[in-house]
């Protein structure tokens, strides 16, 4: 049997980030995964995507230029992808990335368990590994154990039907692409098959894209895959799915209850994603649950003694940055400092075309407390880099949300390219209590997009220069 | 309803900063015309400075401990528009221009050793002042509901010290609270609650209280670091047999007690230093050791470490050699009176050429005294007692007494600091020579 003081299951972003700063801590540390380091984010979700995106946007880039391109390059024939050299390059930044993280788990003294970890009670685990069975007991368990993408009732995954994991490893480009789901990963992912060249249709139960986020943000996405030439159909929902080998045909049950067969080479459903709680003795750990989610409180604490939960498992937003704070807290707490999660605010990014980021309260959050507000938008089409990027005429904007009596921000949006590396300084802006005073007062480098946040708040306090 | 910027006066010392030492008013709270707002301690004196115009603070700057430049933004308070400022619409032009109606200015000395009383209260001087310009809206006060505004180091340092932020005034933009709020709010009492379950008795404490070195107390340490880090210190013990002296002093309480002050045994060592330091001209004087000069004083102006609730301070006896014994008395016991209880004036606590320190019946067998610079030697007083002593062959019970006295053997030679103090010894266990020229 081997006993350590800490156990970290799962090497996700949440966990591999535990378990680092726990050997940093001096802690004897073991870190348990099953599959390679560095979780969804890192294998399945958030770099790969990113590749294929950025592989994508530079297809469809070149594809533009064919025949008559806008700003006088012009191409004689289409490119061509071969979607199998793609992949491994992205394979190769995923390998990379990958690698860094068992050297870092190295460095900080962390024994790492390739295997299975099942409990049999709350601080003892069975970790099955290819060279036979290993019992672990640790003093304190940081379950992070992550996520799985959800499936529709009655469409299980497999043949034609994937997942956002499958759909970054395809090895060709699909001629038909149904996505059902628009949120995020959805729409992320159906961007990038059309840049490639896919048809690609849309289904989403709600009346709108990317319901999570509001209209006015989402609208230049929406304008972009209609101009695209993207089959959205909003408001319907998927009856069936037939499936043969290599397709499947679903009947669409669109807004006006009209019934419509889509065919398609992949049925990517991307729904939604569930916590993993099933299939590694949660059940014999005696914890409680918060409905699908890990109960904890505002240090991670389940409601087990030195069992600590953190990432996906235990709520949304369901994103890796917030994993990695939550273990990072953790791990000191268990080494003694007095810690709790209490950010201002968690930014959230999409890499559609364009870009939509949000950090804080959008307009319809901070209006509910009925404080009176300035909302302020400052568009892209006024930002000489934007338009320098052609990437200032699709009604891209940043806005800022603040409190009128003292002028404190309470959220920052924005849609365009590239916004999402302007987020940073939202959420530092949010997260220092920043007035619009403040962000109006610093000095923003010219030429950038950063400009279009400075003039926001200029204009919220009545002080545009570019508008 | 105007807003009125209080820029922190000169206070008349020719200095460009000057140190808070603790609110009398808060965020939120009203005042009079003339109540006491802050105390503000220079490099002399602690000075009270009062409201100019009545209103409500909106924003104070600066927590017990931080220095204030001259001029600088003090308090922001909302005051009544009268015959200041013109009425004008204060939501549609946040960034008022206020004119204070007068500045108020300190009573200031002709000469930086004149008489000023160390906490005083200033008159209002009427006098033209610029028009002040302020950001606009300063709304210190957090809404209700609305969570405490502070950046994350602050807020992981209040929660590491176990402060609920929503306790804590924020003095920052838009009731930001920073570093300094935090640490104001510690210093004001307000106990973090850090470890603070279970019982006491054998229970492990785990519990650190911070205090702020502010005020009289950093200057203490400034200046006793100061002293010990530029003097080498030599420090010197006799033993004196003060039988004799305290016989003289029983006699004199007895004859005078009515009608005199009661005599202590400082007096007598005062006395003492007067009789000794004409021979002795290198211990009372003044080592300016940055231009390389020793002032050596005619005059003996002995300081007298006392202790007062704030820590230690040093009233001075001026021109001992022209008082006899009970107005030395006398003078010392008017000083400690003051000093404890704070009204001693700035130069009845400086100027001493010559320091005595005495911790009476706690005084110990011996002492360390470090000594007040700029001077070069101090006095230290230990306890009498009785004890056996060996005198023509037999062994009696005389009253014993040692000196403990430090030099700056700098410019005071062991030689010659030896040959001093065995000159006091002389005088006090001959306690006629004190009176004999």
């Amino acid at each position: 049997m081997m006993r350590t003081k800490v156990l970290v299951v799962g090497g996700g972003p949440g966990g591999y980030v535990a378990a680092i700063r726990a050997g940093q801590l001096g802690m004897d540390t073991v870190l348990v995964e099953a599959d390679r380091l560095g979780g969804n984010c890192l294998i399945r979700g958030c770099i790969p995507s990113k590749a294929l995106i950025h592989a994508a946007g530079k297809f469809d880039d070149m594809r533009r230029a064919v025949g008559d391109g806008t700003i006088g390059i012009t191409l004689r024939e289409a490119p061509s992808i071969d979607l199998k050299r793609t992949m491994l390059w992205k394979q190769g930044i995923v390998d990379r990335l990958n690698g860094g993280v068992g050297v870092l788990l190295r460095k900080a003294n962390v024994r790492v368990l390739e295997g299975w970890a099942t409990f049999s009670d709350a601080k003892t685990c069975t970790v099955r590994t290819s060279e036979g069975e290993e019992i672990i007991r640790a003093e304190h368990v940081i379950l992070a154990n992550g996520s799985l993408p959800a499936s529709l009732p009655g469409l299980a995954f497999g043949g034609p039907v994937i997942s956002s994991t499958e759909a970054l490893a395809l090895d060709h480009v699909p001629e038909r692409l149904l996505v059902i789901g628009a949120g995020y990963i959805g729409l992320e992912l159906g961007t990038a098959f059309r840049k490639l060249g896919s048809e690609v249709t849309i289904v989403e139960a709600r009346e709108r894209i990317l319901p999570n986020w509001d209209e006015p943000l989402t609208n230049p996405v929406r304008r972009w895959l209609e101009r695209a030439g993207v089959i959205l159909h909003l408001g319907a929902t998927v009856e069936m799915v037939e499936r043969s080998e290599a397709m499947a045909v679903a009947r669409v049950r669109t807004e006006d209850g009209v019934t419509l067969p889509v065919t398609a080479d992949q049925v990517l459903v991307t729904i939604g994603r569930r916590p993993l709680t099933q299939g590694w003795g949660l059940e014999a750990m005696a914890i409680d649950m918060a409905g699908p989610f890990v109960q904890i409180d505002e240090c991670c604490r389940t409601s087990m003694r030195d069992v600590w939960a953190i990432g996906d498992l235990v709520g949304e937003p369901m994103l890796a940055h917030k994993a990695s704070a939550q273990g990072e807290m953790v791990a000191e707490l268990i080494g003694g400092a007095r810690r709790q999660f209490d950010p201002v605010a968690i930014p959230a990014v999409c890499f559609t075309d364009p870009e939509i980021v949000s950090v804080g309260l959008s307009p319809e959050d901070a209006s509910a407390s009925s404080v009176s507000l300035i909302v302020t938008q400052f568009p892209f089409a006024a930002n000489g880099r934007a338009l320098s990027m052609e990437a200032g005429e699709g009604g891209e904007f940043v806005r800022v949300v603040a409190r009128s009596d003292d002028h404190r921000l309470l959220g920052v949006q924005a849609v365009g390219a590239h916004v999402s590396e302007l987020v940073g300084e939202f959420t530092l802006a949010l997260e220092m209590g920043a007035r619009l005073e403040d962000v109006a007062g610093t000095i923003h480098a010219h030429p950038t997009l950063t400009e279009a946040f400075h003039e926001a708040t200029m204009k919220s306090l009545g002080r545009a220069i570019h508008i | 309803m105007g807003r009125f910027v209080f820029k922190l006066p000169d206070v008349g010392e020719g200095i460009a900063e000057a140190e808070v030492v603790g609110w009398h008013v808060a965020v939120g709270s009203a005042v009079a015309e003339d109540d006491p707002l802050v105390d503000i301690m220079t490099d002399k004196a602690t000075v009270e400075i009062p409201s100019p115009r009545a209103g409500r603070v909106l924003a104070i700057t600066g927590s017990p401990g931080d220095k204030i430049r001259i001029g600088a933004e003090l308090i922001v308070l909302e005051v009544d528009n009268d015959e200041a400022a013109s009425p004008r619409d204060e939501a549609a032009s946040p960034g008022a221009d206020v004119a204070p109606l007068a500045a108020p200015a300190i009573p200031t000395p002709a000469a930086s050793t004149g008489p000023v009383q160390a906490v005083a209260k200033a008159r209002r001087a009427p006098e033209p002042s610029t028009r002040e310009k302020i950001e606009a809206p300063v709304a210190v006060t957090r809404p209700t509901g609305a969570k405490p505004l502070a950046s994350p180091a602050v807020r992981r340092r209040a929660h590491e010290l176990g402060v609920p932020l929503q306790f804590i005034p924020g003095t920052g933009p838009a009731g930001r609270i920073g570093h300094a709020d935090l640490d104001a709010y510690i210093a004001s009492g307000a106990r973090p609650a850090v470890a603070a379950s279970g019982p006491a008795g054998r229970a492990r404490q785990e519990r650190i209280e911070e205090i702020k070195i502010i005020g009289l107390r950093r200057r203490i340490a400034e200046r006793m670091q100061e002293s010990k880090r530029r003097i080498p210190h030599y420090s010197y013990v006799e033993e004196l047999d003060v039988t004799t002296l305290e016989e003289l002093r029983a006699h004199l309480n007895a004859r005078h007690g009515a009608d005199r002050p009661r005599l202590t045994l400082l007096p007598f060592l005062i006395r003492a230093l007067v009789c000794a330091v004409p021979r002795f001209p290198q211990v009372n004087a003044l080592f300016d050791d940055e231009a390389g000069i020793i002032r050596r004083h005619a005059a003996l102006h002995i300081g007298i470490a006392t202790q007062t609730p704030q820590g230690l301070m040093v009233p001075v006896v001026r021109h001992a050699e022209a008082l006899d014994l009970w107005e030395v008395a006398a003078e010392i016991s008017r000083l400690a009176a003051a000093t404890r209880d704070g009204t001693a004036a700035r130069d009845e606590l400086s100027g001493s050429t010559l320091t005595i320190t005495s911790l009476g019946p706690i005084g110990g067998i011996v002492t360390t005294p470090v000594i007040n610079r700029p001077e070069v030697a101090i006095i230290g007083v230990n306890r009498i007692v009785e004890r056996p002593v060996v005198r023509g062959g037999q062994i009696v019970i005389r009253k014993m007494m040692n000196l403990s006295s430090s030099f700056d053997h700098r410019v005071v030679d062991g030689w010659d600091a030896a040959r001093f103090v065995q000159e006091l010894k002389g005088l006090l266990e001959q306690p006629a020579m004190l009176f004999v020229e």
